[in-house]
């Protein structure tokens, strides 16, 4: 199977129904995205399909097909994915820093859609990526930071 | 042999609360001292970057950056320049490696100073005598020694200054905390760039060649054991290696029995696990039920309690001579772990000598768990202490590694022993539940002349299962001089074990709750009856144990609390503030919350308030207020839905379906705020944990007049 991840094409060999999840840090390596319910919940597992985020763990890598795949891994090719990383380090976001990896591709997706994003923005697009630790008042703070920077 | 390795075994370190560490460096090597290994934790390369050890196992608490820069301060390096480097599981070098208690920072604060000292003083021992000048002559910049006009880099000298003899740790003279220029401020954790970048490996992320993935499949009631198992069936499922039954150990929380699937990956091994049918041995376990506990808790209610745990004055003459009384049954359900990243480990196992990859919060113990269910000698099994992805707790139980490491060994490979999210619920260590009947007896002017407390909490063989306890000198106990506790315990099979703030994230609701309702009973206010209630200040307790405290320290935070609020302040209908205080694990912390209630019984906080006083000195700001925001807001989330419950046996919560976990929509702004008296520097993974449910539920009667007596919080009590 082909797939084109993070700007590169790579080859998977992957059982079709296996989830992107799984294909992505078992097979191919790439470890940075992450396991936490694998159903769907908690947003720990997530990507971006052609810019879109998506649930690693609820999408077989069958169902990718063409969709260009973004993971953590590929998040510094982007100038919102960028500032959102400057702006994650600077306002020490992570604590054990597990769901960040979701939380900053859902963040970026928010930014380009959304420029200037409200709090209610926020909540919408946040909603989906638990973090246990609850950074979430930071996560807040960096997603305006970097939207101001 | 690797030179840091062969200098740490030169180097004892021991470590104890109030003790202090000493760090005797015995017969200087070579080696070590070309290498520039000053001690144990610090390494001043001849040149490239300075490098600091993070000896302590990191959860999110902070721990790797904020003892490097205590030790960075003394040692005056350049924070920017330096490179923090972890270090395996070794306790015999580094003292205690545990992330729990809140104890890293009381126990290694002094001794990290020290540390960074001694190897300061040694760079300049050697660049006295290379430049032929006095000592005193000497100071020194960001990892540079300076001498008038002259300035050079620490590496200079670091050769030299390894061949010399180590100072005396007790002697060593550190810096006067009002020069501090690293302690204190506000330091991003020294992982945050790797971790935004997905380049920062946890305990799930481990790779060793040649590994295969494994699914362990256990019965929901413990300790079950496999009696048949369609193996066969199994082995020939897509992507599996191999499968295998995993007898177990004998004893209660031994190595669990079930079966082990090896696969090619991850997902190979659970989707074989969907189609395995095991028949099971009984347990005897198999009685638990949420609901027939909860029936021999109302029955032991107005009985004698089953165990006397303390009891000073006479209760029942004060009973008798109090104006009023005042009961009230407070309860509070099993609740769950839930660390982000589910429970791994990776193990290889090669002859007798054994090797982990773990998330965990107390490798050592996990050391002699695998040694001893393998049958190798505790020096054999080396730890690698990978970044955690959360712990509360849960991660001080190594039962992952002793599984890890007899499926490798049974597997003849390499294995990575993932868990999923339901495996994690079901088999957690949780927080056990309670329930107490408490009463207290008040004087004509409100006053508390009599407490007790029926205390209904979990056991096994006539004791307190793990992180049930009461202590005998628990709050209120010392201050209210007519005092009872006892306690009655209920059977139980399950695992249990130490959550954030043990058995204080319980007790926090629950007396903090009845004081309310003794000021209200008393006419009074709830703030100004929280501060006679504490009285003049004054340590209460044993001051040598574990565990006194100051009540001007406790009252100190309820002020500040109370002033950062604008408590008594008019609101509006249906809206309350709430105030609570605790102590626990040497921290003082107040709330005051801001709560509104709807008509259709909806909680929605509008704020918190934290005052807080852990010592003398925070460490690093920024690591501190994350783990107050995050204490306060894991408090949020227990009032709002966690709970697990059991039927026939097993634990009915599955995954964050039914654990519902706070989310980013919901979640107030919290102001912080740190006394820093001149007391000795202490944790805060969590002490700010307690205070917080009772403050909720105190506003939600300010707002309201329901009394919330149970977490979780039942809202249709709330319904206007
Ligand atoms: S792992 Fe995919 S949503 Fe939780
Ligand atoms: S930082 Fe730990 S789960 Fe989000």
């Amino acid at each position: 199977m082909k797939l084109n991840i993070n700007g590169k094409p790579v080859e998977v060999a992957a059982d079709p129904d296996m989830p992107l999840l799984w294909a992505l840090r078992d097979v191919l390596g790439l470890t940075g995205t992450k396991f936490g319910c694998g159903a769907g919940f908690c947003g720990a597992c997530t990507v971006q399909l052609d810019g879109e985020p998506v649930r690693g763990c609820q999408t077989p890598v069958s169902a990718v097909g063409t969709a260009k795949i973004t993971t953590i891994e590929g998040l510094s090719a982007s100038a919102w994915g960028r500032k959102l990383q400057d702006a994650w380090v600077a306002l020490d976001v992570p604590q054990c820093g597990y769901c960040q990896a979701g939380q900053l591709l859902a963040a970026e997706a928010l930014l380009r859609s959304t420029p200037k994003p409200t709090d209610a923005d926020i909540d919408a697009a946040m909603s989906g990526n638990i973090c246990r630790c609850a950074t979430y008042t930071r996560i807040r703070a960096a997603i305006k930071q970097a939207a101001a920077a | 042999m690797n030179i840091q390795l062969s200098r740490r075994h030169f180097l004892f370190a021991s470590a104890a609360l109030g003790g202090g560490l000493y760090l005797g460096l015995s017969p200087q090597r070579a080696d070590a001292a070309e290498a520039g290994q000053l001690n144990a934790w610090v390494v001043v390369p001849p040149s490239g970057p300075i490098r600091i050890m993070a000896s302590n196992p990191e959860v999110g608490q902070g721990i790797r950056t904020s003892l490097p820069m205590v030790i960075c301060e003394e040692l005056d390096a350049d924070w920017a320049a330096v490179e923090i480097v972890p270090t395996l599981a070794d306790a015999k070098t580094y003292g205690r490696q545990v992330a729990g208690g809140s104890q890293a920072t009381p126990v290694h604060y002094e001794n990290m100073r020290r540390v960074g000292a001694a190897a300061r003083a040694m760079i300049l021992d050697a660049a006295a005598r290379a430049w032929g000048v006095p000592v005193a002559e000497l100071s020194t910049d960001k990892g540079h020694v300076v001498h008038q006009a002259k300035r050079a880099p620490y590496g200079q000298f670091a050769a030299a200054a390894a061949a010399l003899p180590a100072p005396d740790l007790a002697q060593v003279a550190v810096k006067d905390p009002k020069s501090f220029r690293l302690i204190g401020s506000f330091q991003p954790g020294v992982n945050n760039r790797a971790i935004v970048r997905g380049a920062q490996p946890y305990g799930i992320d481990a790779v060793v060649p040649g590994m295969v993935h494994a699914a362990f499949h256990k019965s929901g009631v413990q300790g079950a054991k496999v009696k048949s198992a369609n193996l066969e069936a199994i082995k020939k499922l897509g992507g599996v290696k191999d499968a295998l039954i995993v007898a177990g150990t004998d004893e209660y929380e031994g190595l669990a029995g079930g079966v082990a699937i090896l696969a090619e990956t991850t997902w190979h091994a659970q989707r074989a696990r969907a189609a395995l049918q095991v028949e099971w041995s009984d347990s005897p376990a198999a009685f638990q039920s949420t609901s027939a506990w909860a029936k021999m808790a109302a029955e032991a209610k107005g009985k004698p309690p089953g165990m006397p745990i303390h009891a000073t004055g006479d209760v029942s003459a004060a009973m008798a001579r109090a104006t009023k009384r005042v009961s009230a049954d407070y309860a509070y359900p099993f609740i769950p772990h839930v660390p982000m990243e589910p429970i791994n480990c990776t193990a290889q196992v090669t002859g007798d000598k054994v090797e982990i990859w773990a998330p965990t919060q107390n490798p050592e113990p996990g050391r002699q768990a695998v040694a001893k269910t393998l049958g190798v000698p505790p020096e054999n099994v080396t730890i690698h202490m990978m970044r955690v992805g959360g712990g509360f707790g849960r991660r001080l139980q190594n039962d992952y590694m002793v599984e890890a490491a007899w499926i490798a060994r049974a597997a003849g490979k390499p294995v990575k022993l993932t868990w999923t999210r339901e495996d994690d619920i079901t088999q957690d260590f949780l927080r056990p539940g309670g329930w107490h009947f408490l009463e207290a007896g008040l004087d004509a002017q409100g006053r508390c002349i009599a407490w007790d407390n029926h205390f209904i909490s979990y056991g096994r063989d006539g004791k307190f299962v793990r992180a049930a306890d009461i202590g005998p000198r628990d709050f209120p106990a010392g201050i209210v001089d007519d005092f009872r506790v006892g306690a009655t315990l209920l059977p139980l099979q399950h695992t249990t074990g130490y959550l954030r703030a043990p058995s204080n994230n319980a007790f926090g609701f629950v007396t903090q709750g009845f004081i309310d309702e003794l000021a209200h009973a008393a006419g009074a206010d709830p703030l100004q009856y929280r501060r006679d209630f504490l009285g003049s200040p004054r340590i209460i307790g044993d001051p040598k144990a574990r565990g006194p405290y100051n009540t001007g320290r406790m009252r100190a935070v309820l002020d500040k609390a109370a002033a950062m609020a604008g408590w008594g302040r008019k609101l509006p209908k249906r809206t309350g503030l709430g105030i609570a205080f605790h102590f626990s694990h040497l921290g003082y912390f107040a709330n005051v919350i801001e709560a509104s209630v709807a008509t259709d019984g909806t909680i929605k906080v509008h704020k918190i308030w934290v005052a807080g006083d852990i010592g003398r000195q925070i460490v690093n700001m920024a690591g501190a207020t994350n783990q107050v925001q995050g204490s306060v807001l894991d408090a949020i989330g227990a009032c709002m839905g966690h709970a697990i419950t059991f039927a026939d046996g097993a634990i009915e919560q599955r995954n964050f379906g039914d654990v519902p976990m706070l989310r980013n929509e919901q979640i107030p702004p919290i102001e912080v705020a740190f006394l820093t008296p001149d007391y000795p520097v202490t944790g805060l993974g969590e002490p700010a944990y307690p205070a917080v449910a009772p403050a909720l539920a105190n506003a939600v009667f300010a707002a309201t007049g329901v009394r919330l007596r149970a977490l979780p919080f039942d809202t249709s009590l709330l319904k206007a």
